[in-house]
Order: structure tokens, then C-alpha cells, then sequence
């Protein structure tokens, strides 16, 4: 396969960027996305030209590092799949292939296709955990049983890889499914109900104070989420909010 | 109160509120107009009375206005935000792969039924204001009708009317169900909700044109 | 320094932890408030270690190379945790987790460090619990158990297929928190470089922004390296692709030693490669050996028309495959360990039976399963004269809801359906039980320099178990080191800060830009990967499965040669003091190069088969692994000497007084 492809090159932070053109042949279909990336690196520092720094690091779809917005879509066109899932049996020989960053204000470019995160992780350092010390000195794990529908539950708002996919698709840039699935995740457990109150309150004010977008439902989130998270944490995370400064 | 404004679920929820009240306010608006179509004198009591009972003059009508006003106005500042969260734009964006249109252009829908706002308003609640306040001219309970269907004789006012309910129906397609996910209902209603605001976001914009239509063909002969 | 003093308390085994923590010192939480700790690498160990030392109330400064501590690659186990909590009433207890491990590891571990990991194991899932990481439950509410490979009880504690990141995310919540408190400070996009010694101790690091490529300085009064394995020197692997030996290695090389570095486990189902363009392998998890038989065709010439695509395998009769797995091993079948599993696999596929374009894949194949299971299903729905079509229809459902996530997986990778044809497997690497030596306190040979979890050599021997990993990274996170570090740091609670602006930061710090400079000064031929590959290569084919003198003896001359041509040819773009991932790869091959070296130098002096390791000189006459107690029973642990050739051997003898040895046997 012979691709054309544009990418967002910018030197750091500071730097303006630009979409420049490239061309990559011997592509392969089974080659991963980023293997095909690596492809034009290898040849690009043959030339002697600096190569595109993109963001990767398991390489099988869980570490949530990938974070590139391949033709307008977050992890490009397949679903459920991180950028390094998908293979280049998705695209066709003279495909013209767009690559850029996610975009959002409280995700500035650091180099090229890399972006800075930081912004969840403050988010998380808001209150994304149960305040519980790790002395071991708890009650035995078998003392709480939780109901198994809810403990599913959780679960599923727990498969969060904070990859950033959902705020790269909202055309809002909001972190509002992101954040969700995580004040879900306690939310629906009693170890986490302590302190529902005051998580939602502090995770929300961060996620605020962020840039991030307001929520419009669209639902662009769901349906870009590698791991699909479902919408429900969100209306879960309004309500929860909406108990928690109601009583103060 | 200002703090828990500054949240964007708060404003978001501030939406939701506004629209839903707007929402059942289109159907008190629409059986009136409604009546319009079934019986003349009907409809002129009743707009009548909504035009002198105190209750609805004084308490009713400046609750409707603010709550088209904070509807607007909090749409342009969420929107504003919005804009401001991605201030570097996608070379591609193809919001069309994972977001029904509807919901990607509420800004563009809801402006839209406000620009219509404003001509409905100068039609209509101008024209009263005028007529009691500034010409003071006297109580005449049999007005209505006529003044009504002659505002649809033209076709272009007619043609705009039509435009802006389809507009409303796009808005209200997302709006409605979306003001419940915002309060945070997410459960086993949601597909019911969903399938009412389908069904209402259809009928409701289709019964004014219905209405618009019925007195475009059918004008009070003078 | 003089012989290697383990540290192990006296005292009969299951007391020995208890009585340990009775009798070391102390630090007043005062007194924790003026001691720095710096963690090196987020991973399960060092993200546990961090949270429990600044609730403690140290000051803690963690480092990683990703861009959140949470991306570390303990994330990407799958399986679960092993707990000797015997919920499931089925006889489990410390001794029996303990005794598996230790025999798992083919006896050369520890027994004290491994009964004190079975005696924390407990604790770590009530940890886990009270910190909602959301295991696996059953419809009563209470935690659900499965059962892994070489093991006769279920103990294993499981969030489907993500146990890595849940846990991972448990002690991230519990870094955050300590974040938020301002306990730790955080420093993500960070490598360190090099270890700082004053005065024979650990008191510092020299790291590199790699944002801003600015070389940092920072002090503490004890230094904590849990960084993880060594696997990826072999290019291919389970590994993420930032993993790298830097911190242990340049620890190493600051006068740790490195104990058993040719301890590596080979994982038998990966998905294999497709062709030079790989990057990386995925694992497809061990449950899937329970219903998949493993095959390749008998006849050279069948092997041949399917690698050239003439043939397909669901072609080939019945006779005409070779089920070698339960031809060689007919008790265990197909449901051998890991490592003999491999090795059987890269076996058949040396002597031309490999079924994939290259030659390295084998068959892993669910129709036999998928017939049976149709078959029950039909029988219990009342169909007892089903058709073929019917019962397929109805075994591919149990399948799918077995293993219908992995199926997936696979089927996106490869683009084949593995319901219709056989999935294709071939080992991979994916763990290093060797690292730095430790003691019973987790303290390397430096004085206050400490390691923990993948990084350190302490509990599996020359084998791990399934599901082990995550248990050790926690156990000594959360429950160890927490107690031993204390041991050590009671006796600076009257240093002060550590200067940052000594002569011996100074000299580390100069050490490392010259280093820098040199990598981007060569401006050479050979991209980064041109190395890493050729690297991996050697490593694979002289250090990987099977192992012999003259291949060990040809890989250190050969990793010597490409880390000499590394060092004149390689080119670098890009400038030092900005964002380079080319800059980073470079120093992290560089170092592959070195203990590439070291590693096959241990293989070559461990004269015995045990575990991982398989010396085909030391096999009995059936082709199976053959320890030597005699003269092998000890942890090789590895001076540092100016060169990895120069390196010293030395030995801490392995004493047994629990368990008996025993061979194991699988036929």
C-alpha cells in the first residue's frame, strides 16, 4: 500500500504548528497504525530528518497513552479500539490519511501528536479514590458483599484508560464522561458512598477549572470510547452532583 | 447561589429547567392556537382572557420571558465556553461518524427559532402592548381571531413560520430527552422518554404548521 | 563488599515476618516528616510503595517515564492475583501459596522472602477491596475465585480481564490522595538517569525532564527502584514499548548487584509475528490452553502448502496432525507449564512445522471444544439427534461466552475467525524473574537503595506462576518495604536535606550530559530500532527458549560487536534540551547492550535447566529439564566492573529447610 498522509508537525508547546504532507509506502495490512508510523520514522531518520513524536506504550489497546485523531475521528475509524488496535486493513491503497493531536484547550500540544494529560490527572487528585489508608488494617474483603449487578457496574465505569478519546470527540471538548466514570465507579459501591458528597463536588469544581467544554449529550463520547463507557455515569455524575450541593 | 452557577453542570441543568418549562408552555400555546382551527369564538375567549386575567398578564407572562431569556442567554455562554475549550480547531472533524446532526447544532436550531422569536414577538406581543398600553384602546374580546389570521395572509411570513417550526422540531428532537439525561435520569424510562420526545418534537411544531397553514388557505374574507 | 548477607531473620518460617517487624527500628511520624524517599517507576510496586510511605508521613517524590503514573505496564495483566485467603474452602493456606511457589520457581528463591509473600496476600485483596477496586463477585456478593495454571486450589481474585489495571488504579487513587495532601510530588514524563551516592549511600538521582529535556537533580535519604523488568531487550516482547532496564541497570552500575538475569519467563500464547514490522506481541491468556489443542501438521509438506497458503488447515485430516503436546506429555496434554510449553512449540516449529508465513506460529485449535460443548448444549436443550450445523452453531456460543473477548482481540489483530480456523500462537517474552538483588529488607547492595516488585529478583525463582506478579508488586508496596525502609531511615532523622549541590551531584550530573551528547554527537548510520532489533535477535535465538554453551558463547561476542558499532554508528536526531523519544530509545538500547551481555554471561554459567532456563546440554534423555541442587542451588548476583565481561560472580547460597527438592514431572 502507498498512503498520503497529513500530519500535524509542531516543534513544542510554544511553537506554531502545521499539517505537513508525507508519503509512506510498503505499508502492510497487517500492520498496526502506529507500526505504519514507525515505518515513515525509520525512513524519515534515514533522510536525516527529525522524526514525529507521537504519544504510544503498550501497544495492545490498555495503558490509554495513544491519543491521535486520525480523519476527524479519535483512534481513527474503527470503534472500541485504541490507535494501536487498529490495523492498516481498515485503509486502502492512495488513501489520503489526516493526523492530527486531540484537541482541547486543557490538552495543549507538546511536540507533534503529543498532548499533555494533565488535566485528568488533577482531576483524579481531586478526590478520584476512597480516602481508606494502605495498612491492610481493613475488614476482611468477604465483610461487604455487593450486590453483583452493581459491582459490574462499577467495573465497567472502572475500564477507563484516561486516553482523552471522549473530550478529542465531544465538539465541546468536555471531560464530563471521563469524569463521570470514575465518581460512578465509588459512587456505586458502599467503600465509596462515604465520601460520594464530597468527591462529585471536588472532581466536578477541578474538572471545571480545567477549560474543559460543558456536556451537550451528543453522545460522540460513548460511541469513541475504546472501552465504551456508557452515558449513564454521566446522568449518574449530574445527579449525584445535583444531591450533593443540594444538601450543602 | 453565584458559586453553584459558576458549575457547568448547574448551568447546564439552568437549560434543562428552561427548556422543559418551554416546553410545557408549547402545548398550553399550541391547544390555544389550535382552537383557532376548531371555533373563532372559543379561541377569542380564551386569548382574551390570557391577554387581561391579571394572574396571566402579571405573574405568568414575565415567568415565560425570563424563562426564554435564561434559556437563550445560557445557551450563548455555554456555547461561548464550548468554543473556547478547543481553541486550536481540527483540520478534520467528522462529528457526523459519532453524533446525530440534531445535537452537533442546537446553537444553530435554537438561533434560528429566536430570530422567529423575535419577529413572533413583534407580531404578536408588541402589537398588544401597543394596543392596550400605548393606544390604551379599549377591552374588545372578539379582536382575536381575525387579527390572527391576517398575519398569515402573506406568504412570506407564512413560508418563515413553517421554516422555524421544522427548526423547532430539530431542537426539540435533542433538547427534550437531553434535559433528562441532564438532571440526571438515566434508567429504564430513558427509551420511553426518548420515544416521547420523538413523537412530541413531530407532533407539536406539525400542529402550528398545520395551524399557520389551515388560515394561510383559508383568510377571513373582509 | 564481602559475602551476600540476605538479612534473613531466624526463627521457624511462618514467624520469621512477625518477629522481623517486632525487632526493627522505627522512625516517630516527627521525625518521618524530615526524611525524603524517592520512588523510581508507578507501577503496582512503586505506586504502592509511594501512597503507603507518605501516609506513613515521609516525603515522597515518584518518577516515571509515561505521562500519568497510571499508564505503568502493570496495567496490562490480565488474569488476576493470587490470595491465599481460601474462601473457596478447598484447602488453600500460606504454606500451600508458598509451597506452590517456591516449586513453581523450580527452587531457587527464598523461602523467607515467599512465605511472607503468601502471609501478605491476604491482606492485599482487603486492601484492594476497601480502596473499590471492583473484583469479580458472584451473585451472593462475595468475591469470586478461578483457578490458574500449576495450582490445585482456586485463588485467584480477578477483575476480568483487566486485574492489572484495576489494581494499578487502586494504588494510583491512593498516590493521588497523598498528591492532593501534598505528600508526593509527582513528577511524570521523568527518567532517571543515574543513581547519586554520597558517602557509599543512595541519596539522589539525576533525572531528564523529557519534555524539556532539562537534566534535574534530586535528593533524598533513601532511594526506591521499582522500574520493572529487562524483557524488552529482546525488541519483541509483552512488554509496552517504553519499558527499559535505565534505573536498575545504572543502579546496577552504581554498585548493585544484578541477581539472575537469565531468569526470563516465555509466555506460550502470544499472537505471533506477522513480519518485520512488528513492534510488540500480545499475550492471549493462559485460560485459553483449558479448551484449545495444540497442533501442527505431521508431514513437512503439509506445513509447507499451508505457510504457502495452497493448504488450510481445517483441510488436513485428523492423522495427518501432530497433537505434540499430548504426544509428549499425555498427563498434563495440553495444560503443561509455560515454559515447557514453549519450548515444545519452538521445537516443532526449528524443525520445519511452523504454520504461519515465517515459520513461528503453531495451532491452537477449539474445534474438538466447540463440537463437545454443541454437543452437551444440544443433549441438555432436548435435541438429541442435532445436526452437525446445529451443534457447531451451539459449541461456538459456549465458546464465545468463555472466551468471546480474547476471540475478539485476536480476530482484529490477525483478521481471521478463530471460531472457523484454528488461532495461530507462538511464545513470547513477557516477565524477568531476575533483577537486582535485594535483601530479606528489599535493600539492594547499596546502603538505602531499595527495590521493589518486577525490579528485583526476590520471589520466583527461575519460574513465575500465573497471577504472581501482581501479588508481589503489592506485597512489597504496600506491605514490606513500608516496614523495612523504616529499619534503615531511623538512623537519619538528624541528616537534614541532602545538598543537591554536592560534588558528587555534580559529577553524576556531568556524567550524564556527556552521555547525552555523545548519543546525539555520533551521528552515525543506523537508526535507534536498527539496533534494538538486531539485539532482539540474538537474544531470541542465543538466550531465548533453549540456551547452549557455543550460542551463549557467540551472543556475548556478538552483543559485545553491535554495542561497540552501536556506540559508532548509531544516529540520533534531534537536540538534548527539547522533547526527543529518539534520545530516550537510544540510552535505553544502550543499556539493552550491556546487560544483553550480562545476561547471556549467566546463562552460560548457570551449568543446570531450571525453569526459564533450559540448557540443552542439561536435559535428561526424554528432552526435559535438568537441575543441578548440587552445584546450582544459589542466586547468581553480579558485580559491576567497568565492563559487563569484567563482571563479578557472586553467590548467596539457596538453604532449603521447608521443602524438599523435588524434579518436576509432567508426563
Amino acid at each position: 500500500m502507498k498512503l498520503y498522509l497529513k500530519i500535524w508537525r509542531q516543534k513544542d508547546a510554544n511553537s506554531k504548528g502545521k499539517m505537513v504532507d508525507y508519503t509512506v509506502e510498503g505499508v502492510e495490512g497487517d500492520m498496526s497504525f502506529l507500526e505504519m508510523l514507525d515505518v515513515l520514522n525509520e525512513d524519515l531518520i534515514k533522510q536525516g530528518d527529525e522524526p514525529i513524536e507521537f504519544d504510544h506504550d503498550c501497544r495492545e489497546g490498555i495503558c490509554g497513552t495513544c491519543s491521535l485523531q486520525i480523519n476527524g475521528r479519535p483512534h481513527g475509524p474503527d470503534t472500541r479500539i485504541t490507535v494501536c488496535q487498529l490495523h492498516m486493513r481498515k485503509f486502502n491503497d492512495g488513501d489520503t490519511i489526516v493526523i492530527e493531536p486531540f484537541r482541547a484547550k486543557a490538552f495543549p500540544v507538546i511536540k507533534d501528536l503529543i498532548i499533555d494529560r494533565s488535566a485528568f490527572e488533577r482531576i483524579q487528585q481531586a478526590g478520584g479514590y476512597v480516602s481508606v489508608n494502605t495498612s491492610g488494617n481493613t475488614v476482611d474483603a468477604n465483610a461487604i458483599p455487593i450486590e453483583k449487578e452493581m459491582a459490574d457496574k462499577s467495573f465497567n465505569a472502572a475500564t477507563c484508560i484516561g486516553c482523552g478519546a471522549c473530550v478529542a470527540a465531544c465538539k465541546n471538548a468536555s471531560a464530563m464522561l471521563f469524569t463521570s466514570a470514575k465518581v460512578s465507579q465509588f459512587a456505586l459501591l458502599p467503600q465509596g458512598r462515604v465520601e460520594a458528597a464530597d468527591r462529585v463536588r471536588n472532581m466536578v469544581r477541578q474538572m471545571d477549572l480545567e477549560g474543559f467544554g460543558n456536556c451537550t449529550n451528543t453522545g460522540a463520547c460513548e460511541v469513541e470510547c475504546p472501552k465504551g463507557i456508557s452515558l449513564e455515569n454521566i446522568a449518574r455524575m449530574n445527579r449525584e452532583y445535583l444531591t450533593a450541593t443540594a444538601k450543602g | 447561589m453565584s458559586a453553584l452557577l459558576k458549575s457547568s453542570i448547574a448551568r447546564k441543568v439552568v437549560m434543562a429547567l428552561s427548556g422543559l418549562f418551554l416546553v410545557i408552555f408549547l402545548v398550553l400555546h399550541v391547544t390555544i392556537n389550535m382552537a383557532s382551527v376548531i371555533d373563532p369564538d372559543i379561541f377569542n375567549q380564551w386569548s382574551h382572557f390570557m391577554g387581561y386575567n391579571p394572574l396571566v398578564q402579571f405573574l405568568m407572562q414575565p415567568i415565560l420571558i425570563a424563562g426564554v431569556v435564561i434559556h437563550f442567554v445560557m445557551g450563548f455562554v455555554l456555547e461561548f465556553q464550548n468554543k473556547r475549550a478547543r481553541s486550536v480547531k481540527y483540520v478534520k472533524f467528522r462529528g457526523s461518524e459519532n453524533a446525530p446532526w440534531v445535537s452537533r447544532n442546537m446553537i444553530l436550531t435554537g438561533g434560528v427559532v429566536l430570530a422567529f422569536l423575535g419577529l413572533h414577538f413583534y407580531d404578536f406581543w408588541i402589537h398588544e402592548i401597543t394596543y392596550k398600553f400605548v393606544e390604551a384602546n379599549p377591552e374588545d374580546p372578539t379582536r382575536y381571531y381575525e387579527e390572527t389570521v391576517a398575519k398569515f395572509e402573506p406568504m412570506w411570513r407564512t413560508v418563515l413560520y413553517i421554516i422555524s417550526f421544522v427548526l423547532l422540531s430539530l431542537h426539540l428532537w435533542h433538547g427534550f430527552a437531553s434535559s433528562f439525561q441532564t438532571m440526571g435520569v438515566n434508567n429504564k424510562y430513558t427509551p420511553g422518554i426518548k420515544k416521547f420526545t420523538k413523537i412530541y418534537a413531530v407532533v407539536i411544531p406539525l400542529a402550528f404548521i398545520f395551524i399557520a397553514l389551515y388560515h394561510h388557505l383559508n383568510p377571513v374574507m373582509h | 563488599m564481602g559475602k551476600l548477607d540476605s538479612k534473613i531473620p531466624s526463627g521457624p518460617l511462618a514467624e520469621k515476618w512477625t518477629k522481623h517487624k517486632n525487632e526493627i527500628n522505627l522512625v516517630n511520624p516527627a521525625n518521618k516528616r524530615n526524611i525524603d524517599v524517592i520512588v523510581v517507576g508507578t507501577g503496582l510496586a512503586g505506586s504502592s510503595a509511594a501512597a503507603s510511605m507518605a501516609e506513613l508521613g515521609y516525603n515522597v517524590k515518584t518518577f516515571c517515564y509515561q505521562d500519568s503514573p497510571r499508564r505503568a505496564h502493570s496495567i496490562a495483566a490480565q488474569g488476576g492475583i493470587n490470595a491465599s485467603k481460601n474462601y473457596q474452602g478447598d484447602g488453600d493456606s500460606d504454606y500451600r501459596l508458598f509451597y506452590d511457589t517456591i516449586k513453581g520457581g523450580d527452587y531457587r528463591s527464598r523461602e523467607a522472602n515467599v512465605y511472607r509473600l503468601a502471609e501478605v496476600s491476604s491482606n492485599i485483596i482487603d486492601q484492594c477491596v476497601a480502596q473499590g477496586v471492583p473484583f469479580a463477585r458472584e451473585y451472593g456478593g462475595l468475591l469470586d475465585n478461578r483457578s490458574f495454571g500449576g495450582v490445585l486450589v482456586s485463588r485467584t481474585f480477578y477483575a476480568k480481564g483487566q486485574t492489572g489495571q484495576q489494581l494499578l488504579l487502586g494504588a494510583y487513587g491512593a498516590v493521588n490522595r497523598q498528591i492532593n495532601r501534598g505528600k508526593i510530588k509527582s513528577h511524570t514524563r521523568h527518567e532517571m538517569l543515574d543513581l547519586v551516592l554520597v558517602d557509599g549511600k543512595a541519596r539522589g538521582i539525576i533525572a531528564r525532564n523529557l519534555v524539556t529535556g532539562e537534566i534535574e537533580r534530586h535528593s533524598a535519604h533513601a532511594v526506591v527502584i521499582a522500574s520493572g523488568g529487562y524483557g524488552n531487550l529482546f525488541f519483541l516482547s509483552t512488554y509496552c514499548m517504553g519499558a527499559n532496564v535505565m534505573a536498575a541497570w545504572r543502579t546496577h552500575k552504581k554498585g548493585a548487584y544484578f541477581a539472575n538475569p537469565c531468569f526470563t519467563q516465555i509466555h506460550p500464547t502470544c499472537i505471533p509475528v506477522s513480519g518485520d514490522h512488528q513492534s510488540k506481541l500480545t499475550l492471549m491468556s493462559e485460560s485459553l490452553r483449558n479448551d484449545g489443542r495444540i497442533w501442527v501438521p505431521k508431514k513437512l509438506e503439509d506445513a509447507k502448502a499451508i505457510r504457502e497458503g495452497r493448504l488450510k488447515p481445517t483441510e488436513l485430516a485428523e492423522e495427518d496432525r501432530d497433537y505434540y503436546l499430548e504426544r509428549r506429555y499425555p498427563a498434563f496434554g495440553n495444560l503443561v507449564p509455560r515454559d515447557v510449553a514453549s519450548r515444545a512449540a519452538k521445537e516443532r516449529c526449528d524443525a520445519g512445522y511452523g504454520v504461519n508465513k515465517t515459520g513461528e506460529a503453531v495451532y491452537l485449535d477449539f474445534s474438538a471444544a466447540i463440537e463437545r460443548y454443541g454437543k452437551e448444549k444440544a443433549y441438555t436443550m432436548g435435541l438429541k439427534d442435532a445436526d452437525k450445523d446445529t451443534i457447531r452453531k451451539l459449541g461456538e456460543e459456549v465458546v464465545e461466552a468463555k472466551y468471546g473477548n480474547l476471540f475478539q482481540m485476536y480476530e482484529k489483530i490477525v483478521d481471521e475467525n478463530p471460531y472457523k480456523t484454528p488461532m495461530m500462537i507462538y511464545p513470547a517474552v513477557h516477565y524477568t524473574m531476575g533483577g537486582l538483588w535485594v535483601d530479606y529488607n528489599l535493600m539492594t547492595t547499596i546502603p538505602g537503595c531499595y527495590s521493589a516488585g518486577e525490579a528485583n529478583f526476590s520471589d520466583h525463582g527461575a519460574n513465575r506462576l500465573g497471577a504472581s506478579a501482581l501479588m508481589q508488586g503489592l506485597a512489597d508496596g504496600y506491605f514490606v518495604l513500608p516496614y523495612t525502609i523504616g529499619d534503615y531511615l531511623a538512623d537519619d532523622i538528624r541528616t537534614g536535606p541532602i545538598p543537591t549541590d554536592s560534588p558528587e551531584f555534580d559529577e553524576a550530573e556531568k556524567a550524564v550530559k556527556e552521555k547525552l551528547n555523545r548519543l546525539l554527537s555520533i551521528k552515525g548510520e543506523n537508526s535507534v530500532d536498527y539496533y534494538h532489533k538486531k539485539l532482539g535477535k540474538i537474544m531470541w535465538n542465543k538466550c531465548g527458549m533453549s540456551r547452549n554453551e557455543k550460542g551463549l558463547k557467540e551472543a556475548i561476542k556478538e552483543i559485545a560487536e553491535l554495542r561497540e558499532d552501536f556506540w559508532k554508528n548509531v544516529r540520533v536526531p534531534g537536540e538534548a534540551n527539547s522533547k526527543n523519544q529518539e534520545l530516550e530509545k537510544a540510552g535505553r538500547v544502550a543499556d539493552f547492550l550491556e546487560i544483553g551481555e550480562l545476561f547471556a554471561m549467566d546463562a552460560l554459567n548457570r551449568e543446570e535447566s531450571c525453569g526459564g532456563h533450559f540448557r540443552e546440554e542439561y536435559q535428561t534423555p526424554e528432552g526435559e529439564a535438568l537441575r543441578d541442587d548440587k552445584n546450582f542451588r544459589y542466586v547468581s548476583a553480579w558485580e559491576y566492573k567497568g565492563e559487563p565481561r569484567e563482571s563479578k560472580l557472586h553467590k548467596e547460597e539457596l538453604v532449603f529447610e521447608n521443602v524438599e527438592l523435588k524434579t518436576r514431572s509432567y508426563k
